[in-house]
């Protein structure tokens, strides 16, 4: 798949304010990340400062300035999942990802009656025991 | 041949639903995709002729097919998880094919929407304070009343926005809603839009439904001649729980960083672009479609106990055995939603604690189980309802070590625009480590420093920091701009008061 120009992705938009969000989930999916010359370019699109535009990006958290090409678990740890034991299966997780696979914190995932959970891409899990949260990290 | 009926709501698909659907495709059944029922222990939960099973496996596809299955659970109606409840809202859970025009109209769907338009808007609004309606996002404020401001309020543009930014840990009733009956919601924002005179609507879903968004996209396109003139459009969050606060959503919407508002003025008035608008939770206006029924709002009126009116989509999570949507009339105690229906903790541990209504909700310990589900009873004994999520925890939960997570989460998600939230929860975490860590003998490196020739330079005793993080709770309470930092002080002030061992008394 070729990766997509970031004005071939600004020509999508109108230039408003209000595509901002819009405009940084297509330019953080197409590289990983939104950085400074993306900011500048998004800036001059939409008629605002780069001050603007880095404003909203460091704001998220689904936003970040340099890209992680590594693979990504994105761990619930919120309360739901704290109260079905989250907690004591971290070290274990982390211990299977190395330096190799992402461990992210996220609070809810929104399958709160049956964590712990997590997610990857747009693919969840639920019902993680150490084994199957391991074997998860292990296989990407 | 035989027909199997599936779930493919997000936690059914988490379960390994996909994989049993196929399993019984290979077979040569006929697989229907539903919504989910809402008994999330069962699932992937597999209907065959109204029979279920569950939790099912690919394994299990022979078995359940030939009637020879251990995991038959009877038939799915009339189970006693469902047969207790009361579904107005979730009427259509387990029924229904989330996409199927054909479904949602055979059901009832659309019919509130063309008695709407064929009625003054007035009217509608006077129906939706007769039922007496309360925002399901946490506040509880009338509905009927909003949209009454937003309806005599003068101005060009108006909008409907839907805030689907579900954010809080424990509930999950915005997204089944959403995955399960979309049209359901946009009935409603439709309705809403008649009402109160407004042209466009936005549904504000946060980014860790990737299911909803695309279910909700789809379903606005297929429903968009019904709706017309209407317009819809979903826009997506980034990740900040604070813009489930509305006008930190509506901020959002715009493409600015998710920072709070002062109020006034009100979102009613000078809300998204500084146009009135209606800024209601996904089970409110999803409730509309019902209300707006010939009678609807005298039985919702009917429902409930004191001023909480209706029914409310109850979500049991945590540790608990039997956990899942539960959509009741106001009115429950806490001893029957946990015990009677919730089976207790999935652990099998006695239950130390829950959490009512999220991250900012107050800690409950058993002995105050007989509480009614009601925003007043609750508000009462300093808890709150919120968005009706329930958690359950066992007694190895460490409530000092959960009061000081929500200091964490806070200060994480604080959106920084004003003090006591930014600042207030970063002190607290640093209090309750203190505390916990048996407090500190004398002046820090900062405070013995000459300049700081105002600051204390004997050490605090327990009581003293104590105080502290009264004093602490009590500005952030007081002096925040939202319910982020407003409400972070109940989850503290119940874990230290209920169990003021597990902050090293």
């Amino acid at each position: 798949m070729s990766q997509p120009s970031i004005e071939a992705i600004l020509a999508d938009f109108a230039p408003e304010q209000a595509s901002l969000l819009h405009i940084c989930h297509e330019v953080q999916a197409a590289f990983g990340c939104v950085d400074a010359g993306a900011e500048a370019a998004i800036a001059r699109h939409l008629n605002l400062s780069r001050a603007e535009v880095h404003g909203v990006v460091s704001f998220y958290h689904d936003f970040t300035a340099v890209a992680d090409p590594r693979p990504c678990v994105e761990l619930c740890r919120a309360e739901a999942c704290q109260a079905r034991g989250v907690e004591a299966l971290v070290a274990a997780a982390e211990a299977a990802a190395g330096n190799r696979v992402r461990v992210k914190t996220v609070y809810c995932l929104g399958l709160c009656s049956s964590g712990p959970a997590a997610r990857v891409g747009d693919t969840l899990h639920a019902r993680l025991d150490e084994a199957a949260l391991t074997s998860l990290v292990k296989s990407l | 041949m035989t027909t199997v009926r599936i779930s493919d709501d997000a936690l059914a698909l988490a379960c390994g639903a996909d994989a049993v659907a196929d399993a019984f495709a290979a077979a040569g059944c006929t697989v229907e995709r539903v919504s989910s029922w809402g008994m999330h222990w069962l699932e992937p939960l597999v209907e065959v002729g109204g029979m279920g099973f569950g939790p099912a496996t690919p394994e299990d596809v022979p078995a359940i097919l030939s009637g020879s299955s251990g995991k038959a659970i009877g038939r799915i109606t009339d189970h006693p998880f469902l047969a207790g409840q009361q579904r107005l809202t979730f009427a259509r859970a387990g029924r229904t094919r989330p996409l199927s025009l054909e479904d949602y109209a055979a059901t009832g769907g659309w019919a509130s929407l063309t008695r709407a338009r064929g009625m003054a808007p007035a009217e509608v609004v006077a129906e939706v304070l007769q039922s007496g309606l309360r925002g399901r996002g946490g506040a509880g404020f009338p509905a009927g009343i909003k949209w009454q401001t937003v309806a005599n309020a003068q101005a060009a543009r108006k909008f409907v926005v839907c805030n689907a930014d579900e954010g809080d840990s424990g509930t999950f009733a915005d997204r089944m809603l959403m995955e399960g009956d979309p049209f359901q919601l946009i009935e409603g924002m439709a309705i809403a839009a008649h009402a109160v005179g407004a042209g466009e609507g936005y549904i504000y879903v946060r980014s860790e439904y990737p299911h909803a968004i695309a279910k909700l996209k789809a379903a606005i396109a297929l429903a968009a001649d019904h709706v017309a003139p209407f317009v819809l459009e979903v826009r997506v969050g980034a990740g900040a729980y604070v813009c489930g606060e509305e006008t930190s959503l509506l901020n959002s919407i715009e493409g600015k960083r998710g920072e709070v508002r002062a109020k006034p003025p009100l979102p009613a008035l000078e809300g998204l672009f500084g146009c009135p608008t209606v800024v209601n939770n996904v089970l409110t206006l999803a409730a509309i479609p019902h209300i707006l029924a010939p009678g609807g709002a005298s039985l919702y009126d009917s429902l409930g106990i004191d001023r909480s009116k209706g029914t409310m989509p109850i979500q049991l999570a945590g540790n608990i055995r039997y956990g899942g949507l539960y959509e009741t009339a106001f009115g429950i105690t806490l001893d029957r939603l946990v015990n009677a229906i919730g089976g207790g903790t999935a652990s099998g541990r006695p239950v130390k604690a829950v959490q009512v209504g999220g991250p900012l909700g107050a800690y409950i310990p058993p002995s105050q189980f007989h509480l009614p589900f009601d925003y007043e009873a609750y508000a009462g004994a300093d808890a709150l309802i919120g968005h009706g999520g329930i958690v359950v925890f066992d007694d190895s939960a460490d409530m000092g070590a959960l009061a000081r997570f929500a200091f964490q989460f806070c200060a994480a998600e604080s959106c920084g625009k004003c003090t006591p939230c930014r600042i207030g929860s970063t002190r607290g975490v640093e209090l309750i480590d203190r505390i916990r860590g048996g407090g500190k003998a004398g002046a820090d490196a900062v405070e013995a420093l000459p300049q700081m020739h105002n600051a204390r330079k004997a050490g605090r005793s327990r009581e003293e920091d104590l105080q502290l993080l009264e004093d602490l709770c009590e500005t952030m309470q007081l002096g925040s701009l939202c319910a982020l930092g407003g409400f972070t002080p109940y989850p503290v002030r119940s874990a230290l008061r209920h169990w003021p061992e597990d902050f090293g008394a």
